[in-house]
């Protein structure tokens, strides 16, 4: 019998690597847009923090499609 | 190819098998995103559907895992499969009536050892490959999926701490909508797997396909076809204990869980573990309870769970080798054996009506199980 922890330690890594850069970059977006929505609420344009949030969603956009073409190829 | 009457009884059985397999985990991808009203509930399972579809052409690593894996493919006939795909079907519909996520895979995986065992003898049962691929899988995963989803729901809530309320939970919905979408996927890379590999190692046992071949591609297409109708089916009961009985859920910890279960499932079908989503999806959501200050996990539904996870692989043996040692005396046993699963299937569905759960009313339930009302 020949156990894989090698694999199976491999498995806990990536997914504990990929969920923490995710959910991480994701909540930073979603600050991102509350400051916006503060800023307007004050009179500010919002514009920093609006940019911020979208390069965090593609950032999250371009590692999930990174995941998949990886599974893919 | 040409097909025996045996064979084709056989994969009719196997995509039978992946229907309930598809109703059975709807709940996996989609509980979290229903409870939460992040997706209507219709929207839910049509959108999982598609995904499990795709999710099906997309990697077949698991499906080989299965053909080659833990019962010697040369002391299989398609009669054997036949009776552990008997095994798992019963298993299935049986947790499904009382609204217990166990696992589909370990449902398989233990009417084709408890098949094989009967039929061709403890040998033909490779026991150091059913703990490397199944237990070992089985223990690791809801944890690693719990710890990883833990430290990602702790994550999210410190960060989105101090800002707008609104804001979050609007976000967090669509967020999750993704994430959902991602675990739809990822449970077709994985579980219609293993339908495609049961087909497989029949067309191998049969002489039809070279040994250690992979699934051809109408095997690929019939089974993903299966996997999305049953998931659009819907299986509401499960999705309720899932959604509703295990935890509280709000929309950043569906998200985290959900990331979590998709990441585990996505990379570990990669490496061609077989690893169970019930149980990751599982481990996720307990593990987003954890990591929300407060949020209470009812470890009596949990530990419910964890029960019927233990009975699954040897009830579905159980099952399976009955129906082995009645299929193997003849073609008169075969077929009786098709006919008492199918009045168990009949029995089943009716029992169901008795207490229906459906997608009008999968939310309105008491968060606790109302008593003896089953």
């Amino acid at each position: 019998m020949h156990i894989d922890w090698g694999s199976l330690g491999l498995v806990f890594v990536v997914a504990l690597a990929s969920v923490v850069v995710l959910t991480s970059l994701f909540s930073f977006a979603v600050v991102g847009l509350s400051q916006r929505e503060a800023a307007r609420e004050s009179g500010g344009s919002g514009t920093g923090p609006l940019a911020g949030a979208v390069l965090c969603f593609a950032l999250c956009l371009a590692i999930v499609g990174y995941g998949i073409y990886l599974i893919v190829a | 190819m040409d097909f025996s009457l045996i064979v084709l009884v056989v994969i009719v059985a196997a995509l039978a098998f992946d229907f309930t397999n598809g109703f059975h985990d709807t709940a996996n991808a989609m509980a979290t995103s229903i409870a939460t009203g992040a997706l209507k509930p219709r929207v839910a399972v049509a959108v999982s559907a598609v995904l499990n579809l795709v999710g099906a052409f997309l990697s077949i690593e698991v499906a080989k895992t299965i053909s080659g894996g833990i019962v010697d493919d040369t002391k299989v006939t398609p009669v054997i499969i036949f009776a552990g795909l008997v095994g798992a079907i019963v298993w299935n519909l049986v947790t499904w009536l009382i609204g217990l996520p166990s696992s589909s895979s370990h449902a398989l995986f233990g009417g084709l050892i408890g098949a094989t065992w009967i039929a061709s003898g403890s040998d033909a049962v490779h026991f150091g490959k059913v703990v490397e691929k199944v237990l070992i899988p089985a223990l690791a995963s809801p944890v690693v999926a719990g710890i990883v989803a833990t430290l990602g729901t702790f994550l999210v809530y410190r960060i989105t701490a101090r800002a707008k309320q609104g804001t979050v939970g609007r976000t967090f919905k669509a967020g999750q909508i993704a994430s959902a979408s991602l675990v739809s996927l990822a449970h077709g890379t994985n579980d219609a797997q293993k339908t495609m590999g049961v087909i497989t190692l029949t067309l191998i046992a049969s002489g039809s396909l070279a040994p250690n071949s992979g699934p051809p591609l109408w095997v690929i297409l019939t089974a993903g076809t299966a996997i999305a109708l049953g998931t659009y089916l819907g299986g509401w009961r499960i999705i309720q204990t899932m959604g509703k009985k295990l935890t509280e859920i709000q929309t950043p910890q569906g998200f985290a869980a959900e990331t979590s279960a998709a990441a585990v499932i996505l990379t570990s079908a990669h490496l061609g573990f077989a690893l169970s989503t019930t149980h990751v999806c599982s481990g996720g959501i307990i593990g987003s309870g954890l990591g929300r200050k407060l949020a209470e996990v009812r470890w009596g539904v949990a530990g419910k769970m964890v029960v019927a996870w233990a009975l699954t692989l040897p009830a579905a043996a159980i099952v399976g080798a009955v129906a082995a040692e009645v299929s193997t005396l003849g073609t008169w046993g075969t077929v009786l054996i098709g006919l008492a699963g199918v009045v168990v299937a009949v029995g089943i569905y009716l029992a169901s009506k008795r207490n229906p759960i459906n997608a009008n009313t999968v939310n309105e339930s008491e968060p606790v199980a109302q008593p003896a009302n089953a």
